[in-house]
């Protein structure tokens, strides 16, 4: 028997979410929704206490959450960073660019670094082709951006 | 009235029923079409049908696209080809898609010879891939019964289905998207780690090596090879109306005397058979029955009726991860398999002057789940377990086949005793219905003191999910719940914790069909006539006994003479009965 440890406070605020969409387990999609909403990611315990409260399994919660590039099981740093990799970024290298931010932020896609200040994640296609490469750190956008921007665009969040 | 369409399929004239899908018309007339996701469990109203593999499309006349016709329904008027050049191209090509992230090591699969992707990459003939896919390389989860790698994972999840839909489990389910998919348990954590039962019944319709046993044959031949051990085995009821099937003879042949001819060339010192332990489960579990019941008719209120059976492991493992607050009402009785152990090596083994260092016990088991219980703490004396390990029928069978034995020619033999003397009550254990018939024969004459004149209870046999029947004790009458697959179970389970359940006693299996459905057994491609074949053929074992209630067993009677003294006794209790635990995750609020 495994202890799975949140506190009461999420407890209680989760078992409302569910609540207020009628504990019903084709909701599950939108709970999911509000709850990143409410703590900003869906780590293991959330997912266990909302497969129970919806009386699903955890093992389908866990597949919504990890089909769904929009729901992340880790929080997201102060500044989330989004590289697009839709088509237009990718041809025109936005791949070098990724990589450039792993390298200077010592993370992988997905993570947050260990001050919580950055976190990666890619996109598709944000709509902004014309700008390719693209790149989002939280509401602002970054167009025609190459590796060798990665640097400075970094500067200006730091301090 | 079902109203009837007209439509040909390569060029036969056909009528069907409205709502009839291609693959279902085309098998009316003996067209056989390859499916792969498609899954059709016939008795348990499943209809598996995602339609992604593509690998079984048609030519309709008149239509741009070729049609899945596991999920296209007929219309009037449609002119199919199921076999035409564009048709077997097109098949060709998504075979070749799909082997192309495929690991090649065919040739040393645990799969190979029994797997549908490869047959039909026979059968279309490809001898060639002309796609070069990523590989994946996903890691390869090992638990003490089942093997996942991933990496052969067609994605077509008939085993989510199983898991899912029939044992209500939910341990599996689709993750990640694109290339990354696959099918594991929440936070992609071990098996082992999950609310997994280890029923089986996603290994037994994987149609690919993605699922597979944990193989224990190496271990065995090892064993069987070294002159200090003492091997001996026992075989469950199902085993023997299945093996036969994997050496192409008709379901429900049943071949227990090669089965014991083969154990024994295989180099066994004795063989035994699971059905003595059968019987004196049968006596644990029935006498415990009794003793509930007489407390509880007599007023005593902490005594909690219905009493559930426990032979089965994989039901032991659903109601230990999803009903632990129930886990008082089930028997305590272990599984014979776990009756065996003991008696084998506490008993036999003095007899045969063996020390118990040197007994290897092996279990032929049509089970899965039976291998992870093998290797159960509360089974083990100083870390050495009652039963080493358990092997499944398909390992037996080809563990037979090895050994280069033509089991057809072999001759009848007889078990050895004083563990291989079992009763007709013992056989039926392997059926749905089976268990809950042999206690009722021997509780009725112990409770009666009467004689049972017929001693087929015929309204507890079937093949329902849920079944019902009353059972006459002279004037007591007692109400019997039967249910086998999980699924079913769970609806008897929350009846119980509701308080609307009427049962005095209840039989439980995990595997649709109980043990002649186990996920250890030949596969059956979804065809219950199969499992049907396989019960008849139990009953007809029955039928033909000398003796068929578990309490006239002789070498019964004389263990409890001699060894153990009385049902339910203190010895008993230490080496029969067992406990259990509560494996819900806690939701621990700080
Ligand atoms: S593990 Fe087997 S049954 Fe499950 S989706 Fe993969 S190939 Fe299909
Ligand atoms: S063994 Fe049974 S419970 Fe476990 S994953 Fe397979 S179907 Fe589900
Ligand atoms: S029904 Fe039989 S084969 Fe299936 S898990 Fe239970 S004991 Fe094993
Ligand atoms: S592909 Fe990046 S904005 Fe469209
Ligand atoms: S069998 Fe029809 S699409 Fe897979």
């Amino acid at each position: 028997m495994a202890k799975i440890k949140l506190a009461k406070d999420k407890v209680e605020k989760l078992i409302e979410i569910c609540k207020s969409f009628n504990n019903e387990g084709s909701e599950l999609i939108n709970v999911l929704h509000k709850a990143q909403g409410t703590f900003g990611y869906l780590p293991a315990e959330v997912q266990e206490v909302i497969a129970r409260e919806l009386g699903v399994s955890v093992a389908h919660v866990y597949g919504v959450v990890t089909f769904y590039s929009f729901f992340t099981m880790v929080p997201k740093g102060e500044f989330p960073i989004s590289i697009c990799m839709g088509t237009a970024c990718y041809v025109r290298g936005a791949e070098k660019v990724l990589e450039e931010f792993k390298k200077q932020l010592k993370v992988p896609i997905g993570e947050t670094t260990e001050d919580g200040k950055f976190s990666i994640s890619c996109l598709r296609c944000v709509g902004a082709c014309g700008l390719a490469p693209v790149v989002t750190i939280g509401e602002r956008t970054y167009g025609r951006v190459s590796a060798g921007d990665v640097a400075d665009i970094l500067k200006e969040y730091r301090n | 009235m079902e109203q009837m369409i007209k439509l040909t399929i390569d060029n036969k004239e056909l009528e069907v029923a409205k709502g009839t899908t291609i693959l279902q018309a085309a098998k009316e007339i003996g067209i056989e079409i390859p499916t792969l996701c498609y899954m059709h469990l016939n008795d348990m109203n499943i209809e598996h049908k995602p339609g992604g593999c593509r690998i079984c499309v048609v030519e309709v006349e008149g239509r741009r696209n070729l049609a899945p016709s596991c999920n296209s329904k007929c219309e009037a008027g449609m002119n199919i080809k199921t076999h035409s050049m564009r048709v077997l191209n097109a098949r060709k090509t998504v075979m070749e898609l799909m082997l192309s992230d495929h690991p090649f090591d065919c040739l040393v699969c645990a799969k190979s010879g029994n797997c549908d992707l490869q047959t039909i990459a026979q059968n279309l003939g490809v001898r060639e891939i002309h796609y070069k896919g990523e590989q994946s390389t996903y890691k390869v989860d090992y638990s003490p019964s089942i093997i996942r790698d991933m990496d052969k994972c067609i994605m077509c999840r008939r085993c989510e289905t199983m898991c899912n839909d029939v044992q209500t489990v939910g341990a599996l389910s689709a993750v990640n998207r694109g290339f990354e998919s696959v099918v594991a348990p929440a936070f992609e954590m071990d098996l082992q780690k999950s609310t997994c039962t280890y029923c089986g019944q996603c290994v037994a319709v994987c149609p690919t090596g993605a699922l597979t046993e944990k193989d224990h044959t190496n271990q065995l031949i090892r064993d069987l090879a070294d002159p200090k051990k003492t091997v001996v085995v026992q075989t469950a009821p199902a085993v023997r109306a299945a093996l036969g099937e994997e050496f192409g003879m008709e379901a429900g042949t049943l071949v227990t005397g090669k089965m014991v001819a083969a154990l024994r060339n295989l180099g066994f010192d004795s063989v035994f058979d699971t059905d003595f332990a059968a019987d004196l489960t049968i006596m644990e579990e029935g006498t415990e029955l009794l003793g509930r019941l007489s407390a509880h008719l007599a007023g005593d209120k902490d005594v909690k009726l219905p009493i559930l059976t426990s032979c089965c492991p994989g039901w032991v493992n659903f109601f230990e991860h999803h009903f632990p607050e129930m886990k008082e009402i089930p028997s305590t009785a272990r599984s014979p398999q776990q009756m065996f152990g003991p008696i084998a090596k506490n008993y036999l083994a003095k007899q045969m002057g063996v020390k118990r260092e040197d007994m290897i016990v092996v279990s032929i088991m049509p089970c899965l789940a039976k291998k992870y219980e093998c290797q159960r703490d509360e089974f083990k004396v100083d870390g050495d377990p009652d039963v080493n390990y358990s092997i499944s029928t398909r390992e037996l069978a080809n563990l037979i086949k090895q050994a280069n034995m033509d089991f057809k020619t072999l001759p009848e033999e007889d078990f050895d005793n004083p563990l291989g003397e079992s009763t007709g009550a013992s056989v039926i254990f392997g059926a749905t219905g089976g268990v809950i018939e042999a206690a009722a024969r021997t509780a009725y004459e112990v409770y009666t003191g009467k004689t049972l004149e017929k001693v087929d209870f015929e309204a507890l046999r079937g093949m329902e999910g849920i079944r019902s029947a009353k059972v006459d004790f002279d004037g007591l009458e007692l109400n019997i719940g039967i249910a086998h697959g999980l699924g079913n179970a769970r609806k008897l389970l929350e009846e119980i914790r509701d308080g609307k359940s009427e049962y005095h006693a209840i039989e439980i299996m995990a595997c649709p069909g109980g043990c002649i459905g186990g996920g250890g057994q030949p596969l059956h491609h979804g065809d219950s006539s199969v499992l049907k074949k396989r019960a008849a053929a139990l009953y007809r074992e029955d039928e033909g006994k000398a003796i068929r209630k578990s309490h006239e067993n002789p070498y019964i009677i004389k263990l409890y003479e001699e060894f153990l003294g009385k049902p339910c006794g203190e010895l008993s209790h230490k080496l029969l009965h067992t406990h259990y635990f509560d494996k819900q995750n806690e939701i621990e609020v700080e």
